[in-house]
C-alpha cells in the first residue's frame, strides 16, 4: 500500500510537470465551459425545463475531463512508458504490475476530481449553475464508474497503438468524434437517429447522460441513471478483460 | 548443478521460428565474480541475457539464476536482482532523487537513496530532472536504479555505450566497486578494454555458441599467449636474416612483427644483434596481446560498435530522440 502511495505521488508529479497532459486534461475543459457559455448564452431554456444552459453544459465538460484524464491520459502515458522501456524495466523489479496501473488510475481520478471541482465552482460562481445536493450520491458513483471504465479502456487501447508518435492521433481519432456524437459539444437532439443509436451503445454518451441526470436540479431521488450506468460498466469490464489479456510491457519497435 | 553459483546455464537453446539464436550455451558464474559476456551483434548475446533476466522463455536447456529458474522467478527472486537494460529510459519529468525514491519503494531491502546517489556519483545532480542529464549521467542513473534494491546479482547490458572516455572510467570505478559490495556482476559489452579492465572471467559467444571462456589474460588457445615484438626492419636487411626465432611477418604499418612465448631471450638476441651491428631498431615495441587481439583472432571481425561508430548512438535512436523533443 505504501508503495502505491509512492507511485501515485510520483505519477502526480509527472502529470503536473507535463505541460501537454496538464493542458488537455485540466485547462481545456475550463476554457471550453467559458467559451461555450459566452458563445451560446446562458438563458433559462423553456424547452429544457427552465434550466440554464451552463447547468447542462457543466456535466458534459466534466465527462470530457474524465475521458481525457482516464482514457487519453492512460493510453498516451502508458504507450510512452512502454516505448521508452520504462515498463519493461519495472517488470524487472519486484513491483507488482498492478502498481503501474494503480498509480496512473489514481492520477486520473485525482486530476479529474480537481477539474470537476473547478468546473462546478466556476459554473456556480460565474454562470448561476445550481449545484445538486440530493443527487450527489449518483453524481459521485457515476464519476467513479466513469473513471474506472475509461481507465480500463485506455489501458486496453494501448494494444492498438504501435508507437509513441502515433498515440496522440490514435487517441484523438477515437475521442473527438465520440464527444461530438455524445452531447458534449452538440445537443444530441440535433443528431440523425442512426448516429444517435450508435452513440447510445458507445461509452461516452451514457456517461454524459448519467452525469447530466445526476447534475440536473429537476432530478428526484439519488441521481442514479441505471441504464446508462449499466452500459458504462459493461464497457469497463470489456476494457478490463482486453487489458488483462493483451497488455504489452516491452517496446513494440523491439523484437519479441 | 551445485547450489552456490550465481548463474548456471547448461545446454541453453533459443529458436525464433526456424532461426536458432542460441545453440547450446553452457556457462557458470560464481558468486562475487564480475563476468563479461562478449560477442558480435546477432551472436545471441541479448537473447541469452534476457533469458537469464526472465524476460524471454528458452526453447531448451537448464538455467538457474541465484538457484531459481528465471521463467518461474517470483517477486522474492526479482528483489535479489538488479538490471540495467540496453536501452531503458527513466521518466524525464522526475529528478534523480525522485526516480530512485520510487524505485527503492519497489524493493523490500533497498539501499538508502542517498547512498545510492553517492555510489553512482550523481550527488551534484540529485535534484536535477532526468530530462536535463547528459547521456553519461543518465546511464549512471540506470546503474543506480539497478543497485538501489541492494541486489546480489546485477545484469549490466552495455552500461557504457555512448560514454566519453572520462565517463567510462568513472563508470568502471562504480562497477569495480560492486565487487567490494559482494555483488555478482554479469556484464555484456562491446568494449573489450572494458572487459579486460573489469572482468574476472570472460565468455565470448559467436553464432549462438560459446567459443572461448576464461580469465581475460588466459583466454583461448596457444598463440594468443605469445608476446609480440615489433620494429621497423633495418634497411637492407631481409626479414629472413633477422636473428633466430619465429619467422618475422611484415605488418601493414611497415614494421616487422615477431611472436614468441620466450620474449626475454628473443629480445636479448635481437638487441644484441642490433647493437653489435650498430643498428637502431626504429619504433621498437614489445606488447602482450590485449583481449581485443584475442577477440579478433577468435571472432574474426571487430565487434560491432567498436571504433568511431560506437561513440554515436545508432541512427534510429537519434532520430527517435529528436522526434520526442519536438513533441
Amino acid at each position: 500500500m505504501s508503495t502505491l502511495l509512492v507511485q501515485l505521488r510520483s505519477d502526480l508529479k509527472v502529470f503536473v510537470r507535463n505541460p501537454a497532459a496538464l493542458f488537455f486534461t485540466a485547462i481545456l475543459p475550463v476554457i471550453f465551459l467559458c467559451l461555450f457559455v459566452s458563445i451560446f448564452g446562458n438563458e433559462r431554456d423553456e424547452t429544457m425545463g427552465n434550466v440554464r444552459v451552463a447547468t447542462l453544459q457543466v456535466p458534459a465538460f466534466i465527462a470530457l475531463a474524465v475521458v481525457s484524464a482516464a482514457f487519453v491520459g492512460l493510453a498516451m502515458g502508458l504507450v510512452s512508458l512502454r516505448e521508452d522501456g520504462v515498463l519493461k524495466r519495472i517488470r524487472g523489479t519486484p513491483a507488482p504490475s498492478w502498481i503501474v496501473f494503480g498509480g496512473r488510475i489514481g492520477t486520473a481520478i485525482v486530476s479529474a476530481t480537481i477539474v470537476t471541482a473547478i468546473l462546478v465552482a466556476i459554473g456556480a460562481a460565474g454562470f448561476g449553475v445550481e449545484v445538486p445536493t440530493s443527487t450527489l450520491p449518483g453524481f459521485f458513483v457515476t464519476l467513479a464508474l466513469g473513471a474506472f471504465a475509461f481507465s480500463a479502456l485506455g489501458i486496453a487501447y494501448t494494444r492498438a497503438i504501435g508507437s509513441e508518435d502515433a498515440a496522440p492521433a490514435m487517441t484523438n481519432a477515437v475521442v473527438l468524434p465520440l464527444y461530438f456524437i455524445s452531447g458534449v459539444f452538440v445537443p444530441v437532439s440535433r443528431l440523425p437517429d442512426g448516429l444517435r443509436h450508435v452513440a447510445d451503445v458507445l461509452p461516452v454518451k451514457p456517461f454524459v447522460d448519467a452525469l447530466t441526470v445526476a447534475f440536473d436540479p429537476r432530478t428526484t431521488g439519488a441521481g442514479f441513471a441505471a441504464g446508462d450506468l449499466a452500459i458504462l460498466a459493461a464497457w469497463g469490464v470489456v476494457g478490463l478483460l482486453v487489458a488483462m489479456r493483451s497488455f504489452g510491457w516491452t517496446p513494440r519497435r523491439q523484437a519479441g | 548443478m551445485t547450489a552456490d553459483a550465481a548463474i548456471e546455464v547448461d545446454g541453453l537453446h533459443k529458436a525464433y521460428g526456424s532461426f536458432e539464436a542460441v545453440r547450446g550455451v553452457s556457462l557458470r558464474v560464481e558468486r562475487g565474480e564480475i563476468f563479461a559476456f562478449l560477442g558480435p551483434n546477432g551472436a545471441g548475446k541479448t537473447t541469452t541475457v534476457e533469458i537469464l533476466e526472465g524476460f524471454r522463455k528458452r526453447s531448451a536447456g537448464e538455467v538457474r539464476v541465484l538457484g531459481i529458474d528465471p521463467e518461474h522467478g517470483d517477486r522474492d527472486w526479482r528483489a535479489r536482482i538488479g538490471i540495467v537494460l540496453q536501452e531503458g529510459k527513466a521518466q524525464p519529468e522526475l529528478t534523480v532523487r525522485e526516480t530512485l525514491e520510487l524505485w527503492s519503494a519497489y524493493y523490500p531491502r533497498s539501499r538508502p537513496v542517498a547512498e545510492t546517489i553517492e555510489l553512482v556519483g550523481l550527488a551534484e545532480k540529485a535534484d536535477e530532472r532526468v530530462a536535463r542529464l547528459s547521456g553519461g549521467q543518465r546511464r549512471r542513473l540506470d546503474v543506480g536504479l539497478a543497485l538501489v534494491g541492494n541486489p546480489e546479482l546485477v545484469f549490466l547490458d552495455e552500461p557504457t555505450t555512448g560514454f566519453d572516455p572520462v565517463a567510462r572510467r568513472a563508470a568502471w570505478e562504480v562497477i569495480g566497486g560492486l565487487r567490494d559490495l559482494g555483488a555478482t556482476v554479469f556484464l555484456t559489452t562491446h568494449y573489450l578494454d572494458e572487459a579486460q579492465e573489469l572482468a574476472d572471467r570472460v565468455a565470448i559467444i559467436k553464432g549462438g555458441l560459446i567459443v572461448a571462456e576464461g580469465a581475460p589474460q588466459e583466454l583461448a588457445g596457444p598463440g594468443a599467449q605469445e608476446t609480440e615484438i615489433a620494429f621497423v626492419p633495418p634497411p637492407g636487411v631481409p626479414l629472413g636474416e633477422l636473428p633466430a626465432g619465429p619467422a618475422a611477418v611484415l605488418g601493414h604499418d611497415g614494421r616487422a612483427r615477431l611472436r614468441t612465448s620466450a620474449p626475454t631471450r628473443l629480445l636479448a638476441e635481437l638487441c644484441g644483434w642490433a647493437a653489435a651491428a650498430g643498428i637502431e631498431l626504429e619504433r621498437l615495441e614489445v606488447r602482450r596481446p590485449s583481449l581485443e587481439d584475442i577477440y579478433l583472432d577468435i571472432v574474426g571481425e571487430p565487434p560491432a560498435g567498436t571504433g568511431a561508430e560506437a561513440q554515436a548512438p545508432p541512427a534510429g535512436a537519434a532520430s527517435s530522440r529528436r522526434r520526442r523533443r519536438r513533441r
